[in-house]
Parts: C-alpha cells; sequence; structure tokens
C-alpha cells in the first residue's frame, strides 16, 4: 500500500489524477478501521490531513463553504449558529475522540446510509464541491448519494468543501440508537423551515439504501403550514398535519431489519421524530415571529 | 485476634491499584504486548459454519507462502487432543466435525501477523453443512433433534425438590405464572485473548498468558502437548479484563504447539472479531416460573423450569446449571419448591463462566415473579419482598442453613428510605433525556418508573469443588530495611487482588514495604479469578502464610528480645512460610432432590433503579441505580465501590443492550460497533450503602462481594422500565421496538 502526501490542494488533485484509485483519507475515523477490520485493501492513501486550504471554513454571502478538512468538533464550537442542525448532528457523532479527527467530508465519502452528516445536509439544501484536474463541480446533496455507500464522485474527483446555505428558520436534528452516546443511528431525522420562500426541508438517514429527502412531506407540510406571522403571532400546529406529515416521512423511507432494528421500528421511530422535530421547529418559528415584532 | 486495621495501607484502606495509573496512561503492558526478538505469530482458521462434516483440509497453500513456518490441523496435536475445564469434550483443532462458527480448525505461524493471516485464509478446508441444533429447548426435550455429541444433548438436569409443590399448590391463593428470556451476554472485556508461547530447552514451553487461573490451563494444556505438567511453566501476563471470559483455554494451547513445532516464540492475538468468536459468553436462558401464594403475599410454592443454551461444548454448563437450580428461588423463604434447570448442547456459540454465573438468569426470572405476585397481592414491590426475605436461620432451596447474617429486610428498609431523585426539568440538559444529545425527546413521552430487585450468590467454587489458594509468604532484610514478598498464582484480572494481597500483609506482618510478585505456576495453585473467591481464598492463603511467619517470627523475638525486627532478620535470613488454604467444604447437590450444604458462603445485594423512558420511541435513561450490598468486612473501599459501580453496570447493560445476537447458529454482531455495552451516559452515579456483617468462617469476616452487584442490577432496571411502561417485558435486554411496538405504551 502506497501512502502520499499531498501538500496542497493542487498537488493534491494532481495525485488523484494520477492515481484514481487512491483512498482519500481525512480524519480516517472510517478508512482505518476498514484497514483494521481488513475489509477492502486499498492500493494507495491519499493523506489530505497536510492540505492546509482544507481546513477552514467561510461564509460566502448566504453560504457557509465548510472546508473539507473541518472537523465536526469544529462544525459544533464555529458554526452552531448559522448552521444549526448540522451542529446538532455533529454533536452526536461517536466520541470526543471521533469528533475531534471525523469530518463532514470523509461522512460524504463513506456516504453511509447511516452518517450522521448527511439529513441535515439534505434538509438544508446544500451543494458538494467536488473538483478534479478537470475543474470544478457542483453536485446538489440530494444528488450525491447513488447507492448504499456510494457517491456521484467521479475517480478523479476529491470533495473540495461542503456548501450549506445559512439557516433561515429554524433546524433540528433528531437520532435514534440503542445507546444515549456513541451509537450509530438506527435511524434519524433531519427538519429545517425556509420562511424565506416558505418551503420545508426533511432528511431521512439509515432507514433506506441511501440517506433520503421525504418529498412528498415536504411539499404537503410547506402547503399546509400558515406561515403569516399576524397580529397573533402566528398559528399554532394542527395536530392532524403534524400526524400527517410525519406518516408521508415515514412512508418515504424504506428501512430493512438489520442487527441494529427492525423496519417497523424504523418506520415507527420516523415518525415520532418527524412529529416532534416539526413541534420544535414550528414554535422556534411562531417564537421568533414575535420576538421580531 | 484483633486486627490491626489502623495500620497505613493495610486491610480496611482506600490503597490505590499499582496498575491504575499505567492503564489510565497507556503505559500498562498488556498480554497483547508481549515481544520477542525473532518471535513468530501465530494465526487460527476457524469455521464458518455452526455444524459441518469436514471432508478435507490441504494446508499446502498455507506453506507455498514465503515466512510461513507451520501450518497444523488436529494431526499434529502432539498428545490429547482435547480438553475441557470438567470435562475433555472441546478438539484442540476440529476433528473431522466442527460444531460451532469460530471453531479453531488448523493453526499458521508465520514472520508477520499479515502473513499468518493470508496463509490461514489460503488453506482449503472441504466443509459438507449439515443441520444445526440452534433452538435449546428442542436440544433438551426433543427426542428426534439430532445430537451435538455422541450421548446426546443434555449436559446437565438438576432437580431440586422440596416438599409437595402438588398439594402446597392447592393452597395457594395466589398464583402467578410467567416465561421469561435472557439474550446471550459476552463479558465485552477490552483487551484481546493473546499470549506468547517460549520453546524452552527441557522440551517444555513457557507461556506468558493473560488468564484467569494459571494452573488449571496448565493441566488441561499438558496433556495435549504430550509434556509433564512440570514442563509446561505459565505466567500471567497484562490481563485487559475477564469477567469469565478467560476460564476456558483460547489460544494456549495452540501457541505453544506452533512455539514447539517450529522452536520460535510465537505470539498470538486475537483480532476484536476473533475475540467475539473466539471466548464462552453468558448462557442465553429460557424459564417458566410459577409462584404460590397466599393473600397476603407469602410464599408458598415455587414451581421453575430452567434451559440454559451452552452451546457447542461443555465448558462449565454443568456448574452454571447447579447455581441456576440451587439458587433458583432467590433469597426467599418457600417451603415447598420443585425446580428442573437443564443445560444443554447446541451448535450455538459456546457458553460457560460470566460473572453472575447461573445465578443471573435466574435472578431476572425470580424477580420479575415477585413483582408480578406483590401486583397479584396488592403489596409494594418492597413489601412482598421483605415479607419472604431470609435472614440468618432461614434455609435456602437446597435445605442448606443460612448460618451468617443475611438481614435483608434491613437491606430493603435502608434501600426503600433512600431519598429519591428529582424529576427532571423540562428544560434540561438533554444528556439527561432518554436518547441524550441524539436529540429524540425535550420531555415529551418520557415517563418515570422506580423498580426494585434483589440477588443471592454463592461465593466460592461449590458442590465439593476442592477450592484451595496457595500462598508463600518472605519476610526479609532488604536495604536495612524489613521487607514481604507475596508470592501466588493468583490471577490479577482487574479487580485489585494484588494491592489487597499486599494491604493483608502489612496489616499481618506490621511492615510497611510489600512486593507482590509476578503470578506463574513455580508456586501452587490459587483457584480461579471467579466465583468471587479470591479476596477470600487468596486472601485467606496470604493470611494463613503470614501468620506463619509472625508465629516463627516471635519465637526468634522471645529468644533474643534485644534484638529489632531488622536485626532479626540479618542475623537469622529470611523467614519464609507457604500455606494452602481452604474455605469449608462443600458437597455435590443430590442428584434426585438437589438437596444439601452445597455452597459455602452466601451473599446479598439490593438495587433500586430509577429510570426515565422515552415510551414512544422505547429509549431508555438509567437515573439513579442504588445498592445496599452486605460484604461481611471492607478490605479496600475504594476497590469496592468499583466493583459495586461495575457488577452494577454489567447487570443494566443486560437490561437494556448488550446482547450477541445469533442467527442459525452464526453470530451478527461481532464488534463493539453493535454489541452495545454502557458508556457512561448510560451508567448514572450510584448511591451505594455497604454493610459489614461479617461472616465469622471467612478471613477477616469478608464476604465475596464482585458479583453480587450483577445479579440484582439487570431485574432492578427492567423492574423500572415495566413500570414506566405498564409492559410485561419478560426479555433482557429490553430492545426500544420492544416497548415502542407494544400497543399498550402507545397512548
Ligand atoms: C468509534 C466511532 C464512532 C463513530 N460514530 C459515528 C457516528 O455516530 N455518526 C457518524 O455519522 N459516523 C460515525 N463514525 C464514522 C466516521 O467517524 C464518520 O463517517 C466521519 O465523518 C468520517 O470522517 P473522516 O474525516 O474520519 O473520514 P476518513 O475516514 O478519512 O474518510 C472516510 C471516507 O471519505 C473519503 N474521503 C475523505 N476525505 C475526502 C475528500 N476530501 N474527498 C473525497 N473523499 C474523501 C475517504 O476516502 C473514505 O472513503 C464513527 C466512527 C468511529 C470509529
Amino acid at each position: 500500500m502506497d501512502f502520499l502526501r499531498a501538500r496542497t490542494w493542487a498537488e493534491a488533485l494532481e495525485l488523484k489524477a494520477e492515481r484514481p484509485e487512491a483512498t482519500p483519507i481525512q480524519g480516517g475515523t472510517d478508512v482505518m478501521v476498514e484497514i483494521n477490520l481488513d475489509r477492502g485493501r486499498p492500493a494507495a492513501l491519499l493523506d489530505l490531513n497536510t492540505v492546509g486550504e482544507l481546513a477552514g471554513w467561510s461564509r460566502e454571502g448566504e453560504w457557509i463553504r465548510v472546508g473539507a478538512g473541518v472537523t465536526y468538533a469544529r462544525l459544533i464550537d464555529e458554526l452552531g449558529e448559522v448552521l444549526p442542525g448540522l451542529a446538532q448532528a455533529s454533536r452526536t457523532v461517536g466520541s470526543p475522540q471521533i469528533r475531534n479527527r471525523g469530518t463532514l467530508a470523509g461522512n460524504l465519502g463513506a456516504a453511509s446510509p447511516a452518517g450522521d452528516g448527511h439529513p441535515p445536509l439534505l434538509a438544508s439544501g446544500a451543494v458538494v464541491e467536488a473538483e478534479s484536474v478537470r475543474g470544478v463541480r457542483l453536485i446538489p446533496i440530494a444528488r450525491f448519494y447513488t447507492g448504499v455507500k456510494r457517491n456521484a464522485l467521479a475517480p478523479d474527483e476529491l470533495i473540495r468543501a461542503v456548501r450549506v446555505p445559512t439557516a433561515a428558520g429554524p433546524q433540528y436534528f433528531s437520532k435514534v440508537g440503542t445507546r444515549n452516546a456513541m451509537v450509530i443511528a438506527v435511524c434519524s431525522f433531519a427538519i429545517a423551515l425556509h420562511p424565506e420562500n416558505r418551503r420545508v426541508g426533511t432528511g431521512i438517514g439509515s432507514a433506506a439504501p441511501t440517506p433520503l429527502r421525504a418529498v412528498a412531506a415536504e411539499a404537503f407540510l410547506a402547503g399546509e403550514l400558515d406561515w403569516t406571522l399576524g397580529r397573533a403571532g402566528g398559528s399554532a400546529l394542527d395536530p392532524e398535519v403534524a400526524a400527517r406529515f410525519a406518516e408521508l416521512v415515514a412512508g418515504a423511507a424504506a428501512p430493512i431489519d438489520d442487527v441494529r432494528g427492525r423496519a417497523a421500528y424504523r418506520s415507527h421511530a420516523l415518525a415520532v421524530m418527524a412529529r416532534r422535530t416539526l413541534g420544535w421547529a414550528w414554535h422556534d418559528y411562531l417564537r421568533a415571529g414575535r420576538g421580531a415584532r | 485476634m484483633t486486627i490491626e486495621t489502623g495500620r497505613r495501607s493495610g486491610v480496611g484502606e482506600s490503597v490505590l491499584r499499582p496498575d491504575g495509573t499505567l492503564k489510565v496512561t497507556g503505559e500498562f503492558a498488556y498480554a497483547s504486548d508481549l515481544w520477542l526478538d525473532g518471535m513468530l505469530w501465530g494465526a487460527t482458521l476457524r469455521s464458518p459454519h455452526p455444524s459441518a462434516w469436514i471432508r478435507s483440509v490441504d494446508i499446502g497453500p498455507a506453506l507455498a507462502m514465503p515466512g510461513v513456518f507451520a501450518a497444523l490441523t488436529h494431526r499434529n496435536v502432539p498428545g490429547e487432543k482435547s480438553y475441557g475445564l470438567e470435562h475433555r469434550d472441546q478438539p484442540v483443532l476440529a476433528v473431522d466435525e466442527v460444531r460451532y462458527q469460530g471453531e479453531p480448525v488448523a493453526l499458521v505461524a508465520a514472520d508477520h501477523p499479515e502473513t499468518a493471516r493470508r496463509a490461514a485464509a489460503a488453506i482449503v478446508v472441504e466443509y459438507e453443512p449439515r443441520e444445526a441444533v440452534v433452538d435449546p429447548m428442542r436440544a433438551a426435550f426433543d427426542p428426534d433433534c439430532p445430537a451435538v455429541h455422541p450421548n446426546g444433548n443434555l449436559v446437565r438436569h438438576q432437580p431440586v425438590r422440596v416438599g409437595d409443590v402438588g398439594a402446597a399448590a392447592t393452597g395457594a391463593e395466589v398464583v402467578v405464572t410467567g416465561e421469561y428470556e435472557v439474550g446471550m451476554q459476552d463479558q465485552a472485556f477490552l483487551g484481546p485473548e493473546s499470549g506468547l508461547a517460549v520453546p524452552a530447552e527441557d522440551g517444555g514451553v513457557d507461556l506468558y498468558i493473560a488468564t484467569q487461573w494459571l494452573h488449571v490451563d496448565r493441566d488441561q494444556i499438558a496433556p495435549c502437548l504430550g509434556l509433564p505438567p512440570g514442563k509446561v511453566r505459565l505466567s500471567l501476563a497484562g490481563v485487559g479484563g475477564a469477567f469469565g471470559a478467560r476460564e476456558d483455554l483460547s489460544m494456549q494451547i495452540h501457541a505453544s504447539m506452533l512455539a514447539l513445532r517450529t522452536g520460535r516464540p510465537v505470539k498470538m492475538v486475537y483480532g476484536r472479531e476473533e475475540s467475539f468468536l473466539g471466548h464462552v459468553h453468558r448462557h442465553p436462558a429460557r424459564m417458566r416460573y410459577e409462584h404460590g401464594a397466599t393473600l397476603d403475599g407469602r410464599l408458598v410454592y415455587v414451581k421453575a423450569e430452567i434451559v440454559l443454551d451452552g452451546g457447542a461444548y461443555r465448558s462449565s454448563t454443568p456448574a452454571v446449571v447447579g447455581n441456576a437450580a440451587s439458587l433458583g428461588v432467590g433469597p426467599y423463604e418457600v417451603a415447598d419448591i420443585e425446580i428442573d434447570a437443564y443445560g444443554v448442547y447446541t451448535n450455538n456459540p459456546p457458553c460457560g463462566a460470566m460473572r453472575g454465573f447461573g445465578a443471573v438468569q435466574a435472578c431476572y426470572a425470580y424477580e420479575s415473579q415477585m413483582d408480578r405476585l406483590a401486583e397479584a397481592c396488592g403489596l409494594s414491590p418492597v413489601e412482598i419482598r421483605t415479607r419472604n426475605a431470609v435472614s440468618q436461620g432461614s434455609r435456602i432451596a437446597t435445605g442448606q442453613l443460612i448460618d451468617t447474617p443475611a438481614p435483608l429486610a434491613e437491606m430493603l428498609a435502608e434501600i426503600a428510605a433512600m431519598p429519591l431523585p428529582e424529576p427532571v426539568a423540562v428544560q434540561a440538559d438533554l444528556r439527561l433525556l432518554p436518547g441524550g444529545v441524539s436529540q429524540t425527546t425535550h420531555g415529551e413521552g418520557v415517563r418515570r418508573g422506580v423498580g426494585y430487585a434483589v440477588g443471592l450468590k454463592n461465593i466460592c467454587f461449590s458442590e465439593g469443588f476442592d477450592d484451595y489458594s496457595t500462598a508463600q509468604v518472605r519476610l526479609e532484610s532488604l536495604a536495612g530495611e524489613p521487607h514481604v514478598l507475596v508470592h501466588t498464582a493468583a490471577a490479577e484480572v482487574g479487580q485489585g487482588l494484588v494491592t489487597v494481597q499486599a494491604q493483608i500483609a502489612r496489616t499481618e506482618l506490621g511492615v510497611d514495604r510489600v512486593t507482590v510478585a509476578p503470578a506463574d505456576t513455580t508456586v501452587g495453585s490459587a483457584g480461579s479469578s471467579s466465583a468471587s473467591r479470591q479476596s477470600y481464598v487468596t486472601g485467606g492463603a496470604v493470611k494463613t502464610a503470614c501468620e506463619a511467619v509472625r508465629q516463627r517470627l516471635d519465637a526468634m523475638r522471645a529468644e533474643h528480645p534485644g534484638l529489632s525486627l531488622d536485626e532479626l532478620l540479618e542475623r537469622f535470613g529470611p523467614i519464609e512460610e507457604t500455606r494452602e488454604y481452604r474455605h469449608r467444604p462443600t458437597v455435590p447437590m443430590d442428584p434426585v432432590t438437589g438437596q444439601g450444604d452445597t455452597h459455602t458462603q452466601l451473599a446479598l445485594c439490593v438495587h433500586r433503579a430509577v429510570v426515565d423512558v422515552d415510551v414512544e420511541l422505547g429509549l431508555v435513561k438509567v437515573v439513579e441505580l442504588a445498592a445496599v450490598q452486605d460484604v461481611g468486612k471492607i478490605l479496600n473501599p475504594l476497590a469496592l465501590e468499583g466493583q459495586i459501580h461495575g457488577g452494577s453496570a454489567q447487570g443494566l447493560g443486560l437490561a437494556l443492550m448488550e446482547e450477541i445476537q445469533v442467527r442459525d447458529g452464526r453470530v451478527l454482531n461481532p464488534s463493539f460497533t453493535d454489541y452495545l455495552i454502557p458508556t457512561i451516559l448510560d451508567m448514572p452515579p450510584m448511591r451505594l450503602s455497604i454493610l459489614e456483617n461479617p461472616d465469622p468462617h471467612a478471613p477477616y469476616g469478608l464476604r465475596g462481594a464482585g458479583e453480587p452487584p450483577t445479579l440484582s442490577s439487570t431485574p432492578a432496571v427492567a423492574a423500572a422500565v415495566r413500570a414506566a411502561t405498564g409492559l410485561p417485558l419478560t426479555r433482557v435486554p429490553i430492545r426500544p421496538e420492544d416497548i415502542a411496538l407494544t400497543p399498550a405504551s402507545i397512548s
């Protein structure tokens, strides 16, 4: 196994073009585990930790551009205000050690249906900034996941950054696991309200071959919510709307039975999380509306 | 004799363990860190099938690989082909058939671990899979079930018969029945099986090994190697946890075979996945109980059937069955008893020793029953237990008299009087709620429940076993100061025995400087580091040897009153004494009635669990665990609290998450990714009350302490979850779906 170390982003792209079979390694919290368990032996590792350009994030208009080397710990500490859904999800990842090493780009590279980064990215409508020596390609997040642990990157492409719109409304992430910390999702759900265009974003994790949006649930809810914040401060959530939304979210998933849980439980839990997170989000929306007056 | 407990760092003090800092800073040398120049690495080829004939094994491809020094099959086992703890039924390497997934079939030694693994994988084995016996009930009761071993699938059936249950049943005003199931728990130690075998000039082997009992390892290894026991020398290497999983052999014979074959030191270390296949687990259990009582909640009779799945080999199944049977009604006074406990062979993973050893499974069932009975009688869980509690002078199911303090009613009163934790505030830190920072609730669906449980555990080996330990104590002058060297073969597996041995020597001999020599087989057997027995038995041996030294010292002092201790030792040389220590003898259970004084000591622990359950999602947060335990005498408060915390955590794990999932004889989750053990956010703070009612038969009056908390914590947590949900929950671990998908709780 060769070990390639890139010092600059340009060099990383060149190495990846020369050696498309090389496995990029950032935090290594997925790559090293696979190697230790002897699941697939990469021909080469391409170390991106030394690429300084990847290690930061920047604000670009209404977007945050999160470099591929930004760890979960930094997402929590530095971006909790502007990307709350993503920060909440980051907080549930592994243990402090894993959050100090692991990155969102690594989560996307692994593309596990159980990855906690995916639902909030789907809910907020993020864009993956992929790059190769051929140039930059912006991949909308919903088109990034192509199968179980497969993504839309070309063999010579690397993730440069993830562009995430700053939250214009409430966002929540919720994850069910059989333990109260350090647990892989049995299933997870993210919601984002987008009051600026009266849209709803959702993301479902660990309940289908890929992370996915509950598109019908989004459309239904966007149409049912009373977005106007009149003098009375907007209207409370209709429990029937919440119930229907929950049902549509569960219906969007295609869960299976496995060692972490049964399909029936996953569907049930998704509905519960959808209903609860919507309740919290709407509560925040109304409160923010009152505060704005 | 009065004990001078005031002595600095003597008995009764929270002396710190010598390995503590090393372990926390990552510097402790575990068995997996052993290294010798020129050593080879061993690897094991294991069966992928739970049950199959082996038609052929071709080691040729392995031997053809550069760097490979040996590839061995059962044909190369020099002596006996099988070994076992109580009965030699387990092949060193599979002979013509495999009986469980993971059974060792062939071995390889190579100059690099990676080469060894690849070479093992290159060995070609032709299997002919056959029907696997995976249902323990079928193995126990279906005469048409295929036999896993030639003499059938029944390993042990132990009945207990007291009085006349049939007649008693007519007098019972309240009867509750229940069927209960306990899943397969793993010991989940963190240091995988590992050791280093070094061939010796005399044709023997020196083995450095992480184990629980050096001598019984040696006695199983030597015959298989065709060597006299004296040529197999074992030294304890750094043990990364045990909990029963190191009672059976793993790689001991394998590494020794490879070392003798190649003439080179051979190291073997299991990976995590291999470790899950390479050691025994806790017996899963199916139990059916019937309790009859009077209207005011006094037990009239208990009837029980307990089936324990021993998996493919015998291991310690017979003793586990004995415990489940003899302790099967728990610490309650019952006049009429009918218990049938069975241990069976199946093609599931072999099961053997784990903390609590047969008593854990029964405790979960009888305590679940006591709660049902409480409800049927309209009594509180504490009251029903108090009304039936044993005390000194009671008899347990075996007819054995409890002849030492057993203040169960007082312990229940004490735990019931402890203040209950406050409800969690609405705007609480997420970490205080079920689900933690995974944010599944902000309080929605959360209901609180409180549960109580008690447990009864035998301490030391039972049923007539010659259970002893040996200690060698040497008092000498070193660099002008008196110094004590304590040498035993007792395995320090993390329980703190090394510290306790030194404390005892300080107290007994009044000398500050004490060294505990590394454990090895150059001194007599210490018995196993299991059954909560080492403080008792090896502690007793150290104490007795110290007393013998002190006697000689006293005689010398009387003759030479003018000389100081150091001067005496300088002039007359070291004083060294070796002693064996035995506890009161026990007898086997009567094969028909189960009666007899089969245990030497009995220990009680009581738990109260407070839980918050998200009843919609089935997620549980244990808010608090409280425990009252009678340990007779506290030798080291800090270490003891650690044992109670750890035992309670392991019981909590069994209640809520720890299970090896086996389907069709295959393990589905052999890793810590999916075999979940409690984290710091799952294990709550504990409230402890430790009682000291001495047992006059035991050294210092102590009562073994490591296991009892593992018994009662599981049913206490389960009872609390039932109280919160109103569900029967007859199986542990309780899975989220058991709560969330059961209609009663979906409001
Ligand atoms: C104990 C433990 C607990 C865990 N718990 C969780 C959890 O709770 N939730 C969760 O979601 N995950 C969890 N994980 C998995 C892992 O931590 C995450 O997936 C993490 O996001 C991976 O990031 P990384 O930087 O370590 O990735 P790496 O391991 O370095 O890489 C992961 C994948 O991404 C690819 N990759 C990395 N960087 C790039 C790039 N710039 N361009 C293209 N491809 C790239 C790699 O080639 C590899 O395929 C856990 C892992 C461990 C070991």
